[in-house]
């Protein structure tokens, strides 16, 4: 009958009406900025730059490729490279960015720079309260801004941080391993053959090639 | 005591008025009501505006506005600083004049049918002999000010909005005048006092109210439905419906014009509600005689907080209809159903014994329903569509 659709709705929002008040299941808004929800763990919203160990300048992965800059669609990124070396983590000179800017107001998450990262250095953050009241200094974020701690990683993507670390200890056991049988090499030949030139040939491409 | 509660504002006027010499005392009083209807209900407006924002926000299981005060009880206080502060743009385009006048006007006549409703014993601003009719015509302009402010403001969708306002409201008049015929048919009188008046009578502690009879229910349905259409509100809110049309005529107002179109909008409800509880549901009249001693206009702004919160249910369950819906629904159910009414209440006059003219006006208006129902909004069976030029 004509209507009858019409009761039965307002039975449906009185039920919803008084049942709001009754059973604490029905409301599930969190009240923000009292209570919140704990992110889950593929949270992300901007990248950051990650370091090892204690010092933000010496720990700092990034050597200032710059193909997350080259590869970020709205190009949100800007790395100054530096003139002069530092060791990474496996103790290789490597260059550093002086200035590594990220303009959040322009980023759009995308984590493409996070993809093509070949040096695990940026990683994306979950921090959202970001609102500041300068809307061009407050949005562009400083490499000192940009940097945090590997901890930190750990903290708010723990899995992929596990396996970022795994990854990042076998390459440098492999490194270590290289230069230990190159090391050993070295020693043997330099046991077989006492003159200098051979031994010191190994040593030569070393530096040139980190230079490129 | 109980009839001094009831009285209380009627005394105080007198005594207010009584400091005044005799000459001025007239248009001193009348100052005064006026003052007082213009302070009382935008007063209600935010009430009813935060009842509709909480209440709205349960029915969909969410908290509603909570910031504002202990339980966001200020959040229309927030609300009036916030439009009162807002820039007031006028289109570049827009008719200036017209575009200022067109809130002022609807909120005028939406104030001046308040003029006439009787909010307690002796409660009445204008004691008037045709006050039904004074009401309706002045319902009526408000249709001129919604068509004012969505033609001068020369933008697409306040013209859409204001011709589908227009539309709606001229055919929902129709239903809405002729549902009240009835009571008018009865009590033989256009003044809502005496309406009141004759509903004001107790049979075995029950009052006569109009809605407790067949003709009286029926004219109360089809008039909550027409109030319902008559003050755009949802399902009916086509002129405004936000996802198709922005805000329709008052796209282009902001700030404080806007907030006298919300007004406006409210104060339209409220008075309709209140013509309808003084048409129906008894005025300011008790429903029980043992209730009586309860002051007569707390009985009538209950009733018609009561009404409000019906239009907030509602509002909170139906979705908007469609136009063609819409002009269906008035003209193939409600005009057809309110014309039948009025043989109802015909019936009701002349037959004689009690329980013969219920069972033939509730016989009537029953069947009427289900054919109308049956035959009027039964679906078009629309054959498969064919496209003439895009196939």
């Amino acid at each position: 009958m004509l209507g009858e659709g019409i009761l039965k709705g307002l039975a449906e929002t009185a039920k919803n009406f008084a049942g709001s008040y009754v059973s604490k299941e029905r409301l599930t808004t969190v009240q923000y900025p009292e209570e919140r929800v704990a992110p889950i763990e593929a949270t992300r919203n901007f990248p950051f730059l990650v370091y090892d160990g204690e010092d933000a300048f010496a720990g700092l992965r990034c050597v200032s490729c710059q193909i997350c800059e080259k590869e970020c669609p709205p190009k949100c990124i800007y790395i100054e490279k530096s003139k002069d070396k530092k060791p990474d983590y496996v103790g290789k000179p490597q260059n550093y960015p002086v200035r590594f800017d990220i303009d959040i107001s322009v980023c759009m998450s995308c984590q493409i720079c996070v993809e093509v990262c070949p040096f695990e250095a940026i990683k994306m953050d979950t921090v959202f309260e970001l609102a500041t009241d300068d809307r061009f200094g407050g949005l562009l974020l400083d490499r000192e801004k940009l940097s945090k701690s590997n901890e930190y990683y750990h903290t708010i993507h723990p899995t992929e941080a596990t396996e970022v670390d795994a990854r990042l200890a076998e390459e440098k056991a492999k490194v270590e391993a290289k230069a230990k049988a190159a090391a050993e090499a070295a020693a043997a030949k330099a046991a077989a053959a006492p003159p200098a030139p051979p031994a010191a040939k190994p040593e030569a491409p070393k530096p040139t090639g980190g230079a490129e | 005591m109980i009839e001094k509660a009831d009285q209380i504002f009627v005394l105080l006027l007198h005594w207010l008025v009584g400091f005044l010499p005799e000459a001025w005392q007239h248009v001193a009083s009348v100052v005064v009501c006026v003052a007082v209807i213009v302070a009382v209900y935008p007063a209600l407006f935010a009430v009813a505006v935060l009842m509709e924002r909480k209440g709205l926000g349960r029915m969909q299981n969410r908290y509603g506005p909570n910031r504002v005060g202990p339980f966001g009880v200020l959040q229309p206080v927030a609300d009036g600083i916030k439009s009162l502060t807002k820039e007031d743009i006028v289109p570049r385009n827009a008719d200036a004049a017209v575009h200022f006048i067109a809130p002022l006007v609807l909120v005028v006549a939406v104030f001046m049918g308040l003029a006439v409703l009787p909010m307690g014993r002796n409660m009445v601003l204008v004691e008037m002999d045709a006050s039904l009719l004074f009401f309706f015509a002045m319902g009526a302009s408000t249709e001129l000010s919604v068509f004012m402010a969505g033609w001068s403001s020369r933008n697409k969708y306040s013209l859409l909005g204001a011709m589908r306002a227009v539309a709606q409201m001229i055919s929902y008049e129709v239903p809405l005048l002729l549902s009240t015929v009835g009571v008018v048919m009865i009590t033989g009188s256009l003044s809502l006092v005496d309406i009141v008046d004759a509903q004001t009578r107790y049979s075995w502690g029950l009052a006569h109210w109009n809605v407790f009879k067949p003709w009286g229910l029926a004219g109360f349905v089809m008039f909550v439905i027409a109030s319902m259409a008559e003050t755009n509100r949802s399902p009916f809110d086509l002129p405004e419906g936000e996802s198709e049309i922005i805000a329709g005529y008052f796209t282009e107002y902001s700030g404080f014009k806007f907030a006298l179109f919300f007004l406006g909008e409210y104060v339209g409800m409220f008075s309709i509600a209140g013509l309808g509880t003084t048409l129906f549901l008894g005025g300011w009249s008790s429903p029980l005689a043992a209730l009586s001693w309860i002051p007569s206009w707390i009985w009538f702004f209950a009733k018609v907080e009561l009404w409000i919160c019906f239009f907030i249910w509602v509002r909170g369950t139906l979705p908007r209809l469609r136009q063609d819906q819409l002009m269906n629904f008035a003209w193939k159910f409600l005009l057809p159903m309110t014309l039948v009414n009025l043989l109802v209440a015909a019936e009701w006059r002349f037959v004689e014994g009690v329980w013969l003219r219920w069972i033939v006006g509730m016989a009537i208006v029953a069947g009427a329903y289900v054919l109308m129902g049956r035959v009027g909004m039964r679906r078009e069976r629309l054959g498969p569509r064919s496209y003439r030029y895009a196939e």
